[in-house]
């Protein structure tokens, strides 16, 4: 039987061969390899939701020497939201890449990142992640700068900077830990570490790494401008994914090898910068003039609200009420996944119809896209925290968790956050209803407005209704 | 022992000024250039540690320089890529 977890990795890249090799059918190809991923990914999700995690060695090559491959509820989770975000995606740029050479451009490129976004998600070994790390960060910014406008190219030139500062950092972390146990395998770091000089350093430079690369507060500075410059289905994915990546690797890290070393006050200073980025990112948001810078912004203050659950892992012992705070965690980032990935879809067919993404001046264009209008309208639900979103869930978990460990400051926090979301998503949807007359169709273009419109449902209503399903892919006890 | 510290410390030195040049220098190539010193610096603290007195060396680290190096060739060919598309458009106006 074929490799579950070695398909996923291959393809994808599989489809980006073919979409390099035969450029005449590649919008085809595209549709027809997306789906393919797409499938293959959900694949792994659902063997792991029959048999909890899953692990192969490719070449027969076992640990510590061999790169295994391993998928378990966090991964599998984070899997399955890439794997319909990106399936939206792919169809939206169906629509949005119609002809010239740009259309050429995307397609491998976006086999390669989602080939190498999934090998991250599934990879067992520090050395790996590091690779995947630089591949995805290589055909993002790539990607990034498809349009090839000047402010494009630089602020992705930026990013592909501070991304390789980043990497090299994690790289030495990475050495650091071999030099001290002698293998790169997550688990088996994780059960040889041992508190010390060498263990704390390489927590530091890996993490430190990684949050340049996550634009985790105070190191978010290049994301507003090359998440706001890309074309529309490239900033989707870079906020509701790429970053997601880097994120979700401090996460792994943080559990599976430091977890034993990590102390209440590196977990209270990653909360206290999560706080800031709350606050300055919301705050930005609400300030900006344009709507993908927007979206932008608020991808820093949802990146977070994630950090904030870090303090309040640390200080809750292992039990149901720790599970409930690590599956809220997964819940929060897969609504913001889905929420920003059609906030900016949705926010590139304003841009396209209007010629420009000015809030101020966006009234009409707004009005006359109805559906593009209610995907904000209901990807704002989420970014907000509104029931029956799952990050209404995510939040009063968070929340709970907070008073539980007795860091009720979190909670204000919470409030000044959630207080500003609201008032960032009402000042873009108070532009739609000042105009008549109202237009009688409710979708314009099909193919990029339907993808648009259901990613934004699923962030805003699915996840919350199904969110005890992600409890049992992840192997805990159902809340009650 | 001492070979091992000279080594390892010379690689740690280098990635110290990779950083701090990275981080003084405005333009794109000293930029470009503080990073591979910066990878140069991992990479020797990598064979310095793939010594094992009497052993064979240790194959792990060298599998991962050649790697790293492939990764940082890339990278730094995309880098200068942008950064020549940026000096044209500059040269154009």
């Amino acid at each position: 039987m074929l490799d579950s977890l070695a398909l996923a990795v291959t393809v994808p890249l599989l489809a980006a061969l073919l979409v390099t090799a035969l450029p005449g059918r590649v919008q085809t190809l595209g549709v027809i390899g997306a789906i393919a991923t797409a499938l293959v990914s959900l694949q792994v999700t659902v063997q792991v939701w029959q048999h909890g995690s899953l692990r192969s060695d490719p070449g027969g090559w076992g640990a510590p020497l061999g790169l295994a491959l391993e998928a378990d509820g966090l991964s599998a989770a984070l899997l399955a939201m890439a794997a319909l975000v990106a399936l939206a995606i792919s169809i939206y740029a169906t629509g949005y890449f119609r002809e010239g050479e740009r259309r050429l451009h995307f397609w491998p490129l976006w086999f390669l990142l989602w080939s190498a976004l999934n090998a991250l998600l599934l990879a067992a070994d520090l050395f790996n992640l590091y690779v995947t790390l630089e591949l995805l960060g290589l055909t993002a910014v790539a990607l990034g700068a498809l349009t090839g406008q000047r402010e494009a190219v630089a602020a992705n030139l930026r990013y592909l900077l501070v991304g390789l500062l980043g990497s090299m950092t994690y790289l030495l972390g990475v050495v650091l830990l071999y030099a001290a146990y002698g293998t790169l395998d997550i688990a088996l770091t994780g059960a040889a570490i041992r508190p010390g000089p060498v263990a704390s350093a390489a927590l530091v430079l890996m993490t430190g790494g990684l949050a340049l690369k996550a634009a985790i507060f105070p190191l978010h500075f290049w994301l507003p401008p090359a998440h706001a410059n890309a074309p529309a289905p490239v900033s989707a994915v870079l906020s509701a994914l790429v970053v997601k990546a880097a994120f979700y690797l401090i996460l792994r890290l943080w559990l599976d090898v430091f977890g034993t070393i990590v102390t209440p006050a590196a977990a209270g200073l990653l909360g206290l910068l999560g706080a800031a980025a709350v606050i300055w990112g919301s705050w930005r948001a609400l300030r900006a003039e344009r709507l993908k810078l927007l979206a932008a912004y608020s991808t820093l203050a949802q990146i977070g609200y994630l950090c904030l659950f870090f303090p309040l892992l640390q200080a809750t012992p292992e039990g149901p009420a720790r599970d409930d705070l690590l599956a809220a965690l997964v819940l929060m980032a897969i609504s913001h996944g889905f929420a920003k990935a059609g906030l900016f879809l949705a926010a590139g067919l304003v841009q396209h119809s209007a010629g420009h993404d000015r809030i101020d001046e966006l009234g009409g264009t707004a009005q006359h896209l109805p559906a593009a209008t209610f995907s904000i309208a209901l990807a704002g639900t989420a970014l907000i925290g509104l029931p029956p979103s799952g990050s209404f869930i995510g939040k009063w978990i968070l929340m709970t968790g907070a008073i539980e460990t007795g860091q009720w400051w979190w909670i204000l926090v919470i409030l000044i956050g959630t207080l500003l979301a609201a008032a960032y998503m009402f000042r873009v949807l108070s532009r739609a209803f000042n105009e008549a007359p109202t237009p009688r169709r409710f979708v314009t273009q099909a193919s990029t407005e339907v993808p648009a419109l259901l990613l934004a449902l699923t962030s805003a209503v699915v996840l919350g209704l199904g969110a005890q399903l992600l409890w049992r892919l992840m192997g805990f006890g159902v809340v009650a | 022992m001492t070979a091992h510290l000279l080594y390892g410390g010379a690689g740690i030195l280098l990635f110290v000024l990779g950083v701090w040049s990275f981080l003084v220098h405005e333009a794109l190539l000293r930029k470009v250039i503080a990073l591979n010193v910066m990878g140069s610096g991992v990479f020797h603290l990598l064979i310095a540690i793939a010594e094992r007195g009497s052993l064979p060396p240790d194959p792990v680290p060298h599998a991962l320089v050649l790697t790293g190096i492939v990764v940082a060739v890339s990278a730094t060919a995309l880098a200068l890529a942008m950064g020549r598309r940026l000096e044209d458009e500059d040269d154009a106006r």
